[in-house]
C-alpha cells in the first residue's frame, strides 16, 4: 500500500493543533494542576499554600471515611456493572427471540439512553418520594419503611437501582445487535449439535458475544465510577451527611464544599491512576483473551 | 442409517408464501438423494424441515421408524452441512468436530478416537488446533464434513455445500463426498441447484420447481425420460431442444417431416430432442441452418435454426463442421413428447 505523506511539516501540525490544544487545555493542564495541588496544603480562605509533600496522600490512607467510601465505590461499581450487564443481556436474549429483524424497537429503546444522569436521579427522587413515591409504597407493602437520604442502605439501594436503570438500555442495544450479528447458520448448527438451550447459550452464543461484553464491561465500569455523579448528587440532594457516595462525588464534596483543594486533588490523582490501570488492563486482556471474528 | 419418508409435507411461511406444496417421497436406507431445482423453488425449505430447523406446516415426516415432526433437531439423529459451513468461529477445528459428541455424553477417549479417525479420513490432522478463520474454504468445508461424520448419524443433510468453492475444488470435493457417503453407507439428502452435481452424485434425483416435485428418478431416467418440459430444459447443459410439432396417424410430424412414431396422441405436441440425439446425416430429413459453432475441445456445439425454432446440436470433435445448412436425422427412439400446454410427458 502506498502511503500518502505531507510535503511540509507545519501543515500536519496545524491540522492537529485544535485537537491537541483541546486535550492540553481541558485534560493535561487540569491533570497537571491537580497533581501539583496534591502536594500542597491550601489555605481554606485562598491565602497561599504550603508544600506538604505526600501528606495529603498519607492522610487519605489513614482516613477511615475515605476508606469506607472507597469500599462503597467498589461495591457500587461491581453491583451496577454486574446488574446492568446481566439484566441487559437477559432482556436482549429474550428480545432477540421475538424481534429478529425489527429495527424500530431498537431505535425506540435507544431513546432511554438519552436521559441525562441528573434527570434519571430526579426520576429516582420521584419514585422514592417519602410520602407518595410508588416504589416507597411498594417497599412499604413488604413491611420496610424506605427512607431515601436518611437510611444509608436505602439510599445506596436507590443509587444502584437508578444507575442500573439508566445503563440497561445502552447495554441492551449493544447486546442485541451483537446477538443479531451471530450468523443464523451457526445457531442452527448448534441447534443440531446440542439439545440443551442453556448449553448452546454458554458454549456458542456467549463466547461470540464476548467482544461486545468486554467492551461494555469497560464502558460500564467507567460509567459506574464517574458518570453516576449526577445520579448520586440528585439522590443525596447535595446533603452528603452520612449518606453513601462514590469517590468522584467525594472529590467534589471535599474540594468544593470542604475547600480542601489539596486533599481533593490527591483523591483525583488516585482516580487518574485507577483509570490508567483500567485502560492498561483493557488493552492487555482484550487483545489476548477475547475472540474476534 | 435409516429410511426417510415424507408424507404430504407442506410448508407455508408466516408471510403466507407456500414454499413447498404437499410432497411425498421415500428414501431407502443408504441412498444418496439429490434435491435439485432453480433458485427459490423450495429445496432448502424442504431440507430444513427434515432437519427440524423449520416447522412442518402439514404432513408427516419419518426418519427410521420414528415420526419426528415435533422432535427437535438435536434428537433427530441427523447431521447437516451448511452452505457457508457454519463452523463455530471461537472453537478450534478439534472442538468444532467434537462439539456434537460432547453434548451427547460421549466418553472423552471415544471422542478423541472418533475425532482422530475423522481428521485422518479428511486430511485435517495438521489443522486440528487452528481456528476456522485460519483455514481456506476447502479446508473449512472438510471440517464441516468432519463435524457431520463423527456423529455417525442416521441421515446426512447437505445444503449446497460446494457452492462457495472454485470449480476445480468443487469437482474434487464432489467425488470425495460421494466416495465418503458410499463408504459410510449413510442415507443422504443433498440440495444443489447445479445439475452436474445432481447427475454425478445422485442415486436418485428429485427435481423441484416452484415448491412442487416435478420428477423423482435415477439420473438416467431424469435425463432420458424427463417428466415435463421443465425437467427437460433444467437438466442437461445445453438443455433439451423443444420444438412444436403435430401428431397424426401414429407419427409425429415436424413441418412435413416425420420425426418419430407415437401412439394414441393426436394434434399439437411439444417434441423434445437432446442435442446429442441430433445426428449429422447427409440423407437426413431435416435441414438446420447453423449460425454459431461453439468449440469445447472434446466436442462442439452447433447452434442454428430450423423453421422458426432455435436448435442446438452436439457433435464429436472429429465431425467436420461449418456454418450454413446441415442435414440431420434424429436418433431413433430418442425423442420425448410433451403435452403442448401442460408440458407433461406423453
Ligand atoms: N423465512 C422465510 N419467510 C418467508 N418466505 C421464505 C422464507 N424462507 C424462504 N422463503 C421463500 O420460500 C421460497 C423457497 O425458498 P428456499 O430457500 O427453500 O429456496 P431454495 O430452493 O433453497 O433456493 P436457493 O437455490 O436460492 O437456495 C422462496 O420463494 C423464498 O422467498
Ligand atoms: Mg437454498
Amino acid at each position: 500500500m502506498k502511503r500518502a505523506g505531507f510535503t511540509t511539516t507545519w501543515l500536519p501540525i496545524l491540522l492537529l493543533l485544535p485537537q491537541l490544544s483541546i486535550i492540553a487545555i481541558f485534560f493535561y493542564w487540569p491533570a497537571a494542576h491537580a497533581l501539583h495541588s496534591s502536594f500542597y496544603l491550601q489555605d481554606p480562605f485562598g491565602f497561599g499554600s504550603t508544600f506538604v509533600g505526600l501528606d495529603n496522600y498519607s492522610d487519605l490512607l489513614g482516613n477511615t471515611e475515605y476508606r469506607r467510601i472507597a469500599w462503597f465505590t467498589v461495591i457500587f461499581t461491581v453491583l451496577v456493572t454486574f446488574l446492568s450487564l446481566s439484566l441487559a443481556l437477559l432482556l436482549a436474549v429474550k428480545a432477540d427471540k421475538v424481534i429478529r429483524g425489527a429495527r424500530s424497537y431498537r431505535t425506540l429503546l435507544m431513546w432511554v439512553y438519552a436521559v441525562a444522569p441528573p434527570v434519571a436521579g430526579f426520576i429516582g427522587l420521584i419514585m422514592f418520594n417519602q410520602s407518595w413515591g410508588p416504589l416507597t409504597r411498594l417497599i412499604e407493602s413488604f413491611g420496610h419503611e424506605f427512607l431515601l437520604g436518611v437510611n444509608y442502605n436505602d439510599t445506596a439501594f436507590a443509587m444502584v437501582l437508578v444507575s442500573v436503570w439508566k445503563q440497561v438500555p445502552v447495554n441492551f442495544i449493544f447486546f442485541l445487535s451483537g446477538l443479531q450479528s451471530i450468523p443464523k447458520s451457526v445457531r442452527e448448527a448448534a441447534l443440531i449439535d446440542n439439545p440443551s438451550a442453556s448449553g448452546r447459550f454458554w458454549d456458542v452464543i456467549f463466547p461470540l458475544l464476548a467482544p461486545t461484553g468486554f467492551f461494555l464491561l469497560i464502558i460500564n465500569i467507567t460509567y459506574a465510577l464517574f458518570d453516576t455523579f449526577g445520579v448520586v448528587d440528585t439522590l443525596v440532594k447535595g446533603e452528603p451527611g452520612n449518606n453513601p457516595m462514590t469517590l468522584v462525588y467525594k472529590v467534589y464534596v471535599d474540594g468544593f464544599r470542604g475547600n480542601d483543594l489539596g486533599g481533593s486533588s490527591a483523591q483525583s490523582v488516585v482516580l487518574m491512576v485507577l483509570v490508567l490501570a483500567l485502560t492498561v488492563f483493557q488493552f492487555r486482556l482484550v487483545e489476548r483473551r477475547i475472540h474476534y471474528t | 442409517m435409516a429410511q426417510v419418508s415424507l408424507n404430504n409435507i407442506r410448508k407455508v411461511y408466516p408471510n403466507g408464501v407456500e414454499a413447498v406444496t404437499p410432497s411425498s417421497f421415500h428414501i431407502q436406507d443408504g441412498e444418496f438423494v439429490v434435491l435439485v431445482g432453480p433458485s427459490g423453488c423450495g429445496k432448502s425449505t424442504l431440507l430444513r424441515m427434515i432437519a427440524g430447523l423449520e416447522d412442518i406446516t402439514d404432513g408427516t415426516l419419518k426418519i427410521g421408524e420414528r415420526e419426528v415432526n415435533d422432535t427437535d433437531p438435536a434428537h433427530r439423529d441427523i447431521a447437516m452441512v451448511f452452505q457457508n459451513y457454519a463452523l463455530y468461529p471461537h472453537m478450534t477445528v478439534r472442538k468444532n468436530i467434537a462439539y456434537g459428541l460432547k453434548n451427547r455424553k460421549t466418553p472423552a477417549d471415544e471422542i478423541a478416537r472418533k475425532v482422530a479417525e475423522a481428521s485422518a479420513l479428511l486430511n485435517l490432522d495438521e489443522y486440528l488446533d487452528r481456528k476456522p478463520s485460519q483455514l481456506s474454504g476447502g479446508q473449512r468445508q472438510r471440517v464441516a464434513m468432519g463435524r457431520a461424520i463423527v456423529r455417525d448419524p442416521a441421515l446426512f443433510l447437505f445444503d449446497e455445500p460446494l457452492s462457495n468453492l472454485d470449480a476445480k475444488l468443487r469437482n474434487q470435493m464432489r467425488i470425495e463426498i460421494k466416495a465418503l457417503q458410499r463408504r459410510l453407507g449413510v442415507t443422504s439428502i443433498y440440495v444443489t441447484h447445479d445439475q452436474v452435481e445432481a447427475m454425478t452424485m445422485a442415486d436418485r434425483i428429485i427435481v423441484m420447481n416452484a415448491g412442487k416435485i416435478e420428477q423423482i428418478g435415477t439420473p438416467e431416467e431424469v435425463y432420458h425420460r424427463p417428466a415435463s418440459t421443465f425437467v427437460a430444459s433444467f437438466m442437461g447443459a445445453p438443455p433439451m431442444n423443444l420444438l412444436s410439432a403435430q401428431a397424426r396417424d401414429g407419427s409425429v410430424h415436424y413441418g412435413d417431416t416425420v420425426v418419430t412414431g407415437c401412439n394414441g396422441t393426436e394434434g399439437q405436441v411439444t417434441l423434445g430432442i437432446r442435442p446429442e440425439d441430433i445426428l449429422p446425416d447427409d440423407n437426413g430429413p431435416l435441414a438446420i441452418h447453423v449460425d454459431i459453432i461453439e468449440e469445447l475441445g472434446a466436442h462442439r456445439l452447433l447452434h442454428g435454426s430450423i423453421g422458426d425454432d432455435r436448435l442446438t446440436m452436439h457433435v464429436g470433435k472429429d465431425t467436420p463442421v461449418s456454418t450454413g445448412p446441415v442435414s440431420v436425422s434424429v436418433k431413433p427412439g430418442a425423442a420425448s413428447l410433451f403435452h403442448h400446454q401442460t408440458g407433461q410427458r406423453l
